[in-house]
């Protein structure tokens, strides 16, 4: 045991260390969450196991095989769920037990919470991107080899949604923030073109491709069905991240 | 400072001597963690200027924060986090951060390192966050109420770590509204009340040096309407009365013996049942009660 020695010797940690000390938190406190991991991991393969399954007894009018068509789009719906549904409740939860405010007076700056949100969230959909993918050639995924394009889709994915999620959580009471991101999630997962493409929805189609939901699945999708880059897809997620930061830098309060 | 049309602190300044610990003592709701919290660059005030080590707390956030250290009056951890967890996520966003194990065993907190933080009882939630304060080795420490909701022995060791930090040049700013907080810690107390400051003074000029003393009178039936002039007249010059509801009354000044006698006998004189008469030395509370007229602890 040292001593303790309290004589002042103040200074705030390397800028880089500092972020990668919130990311490994927030990655951290996100994994010990049954919940938030049931959102990132288990509907996800539920989804892609059901899809796929489901998809020998009905006709879903696919323009290729299901599980190709399938797998990218679980993979949209993990980003999705982990960069908008768990970040927002995560960040209400921080609100209310002043969390935010305690690392406010910290010498991490808010760029850096920023960025440290952000880190754990890609610690995350990494992990998940694994789990699908994995869950996915099990079942005789065949990807094309889009890697650059799926990258892409999952960043641009992530900041729209981010923007987003920070929004709700920070204009609502934890509460409402973790009811309106569940059924935000939900209803884009069932009707926003993210496990199955605009084509599907019939005329609905033209509306979900402007979402950010259909976008996500569709950028995910062109990359790993043709290897392209939906260079539209990824046009849309960028107008969505940008609007979701505007409205988040107006509206955010810390505490 | 205000929060919409309420004035949470007016007018108030002061000033604090670097390794010292200064007490900000007042009821609930005067506005101490308001005053706090404008040192520490959470609220902007609408007037008036503040300066910390010679920093602007809003515009120079950035370069003041590595250098102070912040308790909060509550909160301020993730609720599923460990309390070691926690303590070791804010020593590194410092460069030199206390040795953990050390800081832990000296608060006590080391057989509850493994709990989550929902599950710790409120005092040692409180000893955490005087340890997340501390742990960047600041120069300057704001604690909020430290003690509140400490048992004993918790108290003592909080004082005698704040009294430590004092020995080795850190500044300490408190809030509390215990009395015998401020006046065993402090170098200096401003006691401030509805977000002004009403005194300010080391302990032993604010209770006068223990030469003054207290007379309290609590009776079963109201006081007749003149109480407080005709005991002042019966006990003479250099006292002061103060009613301080209809069934009881403080006397304050010079006062010993004889003076209860004297009010005893004004009892008698006025057909007034003693319920208790109790003489006792002049506290902070008594500074408190003679410059607002309330008691200071509910």
């Amino acid at each position: 045991m040292t001593a303790l020695d309290l004589s002042p010797r103040p200074g705030a940690a390397p800028f880089p260390r500092m972020v990668a000390a919130q990311a490994a938190m927030e990655a951290r406190l996100m994994l010990r969450n049954g919940e938030q991991l049931l959102l990132a991991v288990v509907i996800p393969v539920i989804v892609l196991i059901g899809g796929v399954e489901g998809a020998k007894h009905v006709d879903l009018g696919l323009s290729h095989r299901p599980v190709d068509v399938l797998t990218p789009g679980v993979i949209a719906l993990a980003v999705m769920s982990t960069a908008f549904t768990s970040l927002a409740i995560a960040t209400g939860f921080e609100r209310r037990y002043g969390v935010i405010k305690r690392l406010g007076s910290s010498p991490l700056p808010r760029s850096g919470l920023l960025a440290g949100k952000v880190g754990g969230l890609f610690v995350i959909e990494v992990f998940q991107v694994a789990v699908v993918g994995v869950v996915g050639l099990l079942l005789g995924w065949d990807p094309a080899k889009g890697v650059g394009g799926t990258l892409l889709g999952v960043l641009l994915g992530t900041f729209a949604f981010a923007a987003l999620g920070l929004f709700v959580a920070g204009i609502l009471r934890a509460e409402a923030t973790l009811a309106a991101a569940n059924l935000i999630y939900l209803l884009l997962m069932a009707a926003g073109a993210v496990v199955l493409p605009s084509s599907s929805y019939g005329a609905f189609g033209h509306v979900t491709e402007w979402l950010p939901s259909g976008a996500l699945g569709g950028a995910i999708r062109s990359a790993c069905l043709d290897g392209g880059v939906g260079w539209r897809d990824l046009g849309v997620l960028f107008g969505w991240g940008v609007l979701g930061t505007i409205l988040t830098a107006r509206t955010f309060r810390w505490e | 400072m205000r929060y919409g049309d309420k004035v949470a602190v007016d007018g108030l300044s002061l000033t604090v001597d670097r390794a010292t610990i200064t007490a900000v003592l007042g009821p609930n709701g005067a506005g101490k963690t308001t005053t706090l919290e404008t040192a520490e660059g959470y609220r902007r005030p609408q007037a008036g200027s503040v300066r910390v080590l010679g920093l602007d707390p809003v515009a120079d956030r950035r370069a003041l924060l590595p250098r102070i250290g912040v308790m909060l009056q509550g909160g301020g951890a993730w609720s599923g986090v460990r309390a070691d967890e926690m303590l070791r996520h804010v020593s590194r966003l410092h460069a030199h951060p206390l040795d953990l194990e050390a800081l832990s065993h000296r608060l006590g907190l080391g057989e509850c390192g493994r709990t989550p933080y929902r599950r710790l009882s409120g005092g040692q939630q409180q000893r955490l966050g005087l340890a997340m304060a501390l742990v960047g080795r600041p120069e300057i420490a704001f604690v909020d109420e430290p003690t509140a909701g400490m048992d004993p022995a918790a108290r003592r060791t909080t004082w005698e770590l704040l009294e430590e930090l004092r020995g080795a040049g850190v500044t300490v700013v408190l809030t509390t509204h215990y009395m015998d907080e401020a006046e065993r810690l402090a170098d200096r107390i401003h006691i401030i009340d509805h977000g002004r400051l009403i005194a300010s003074g080391t302990p032993l000029e604010l209770t006068r040096g223990g030469h003054e003393a207290t007379i309290r009178l609590v009776v079963t039936k109201p006081f007749p309407a003149d109480a407080p002039g005709s005991l002042r007249r019966a006990l003479g010059d250099g006292v002061e009365v103060t009613l301080l509801d209809e069934l009881s009354i403080v006397v304050t000044g010079p006062a010993d013996a004889s003076s209860l006698a004297v009010v005893s006998r004004w009892c008698e004189a006025n057909d007034v049942l003693p319920e208790s008469l109790t003489l006792g030395q002049r506290t902070l509370e008594d500074v408190f009660l003679e410059l607002t007229g309330r008691e200071m602890v509910s």
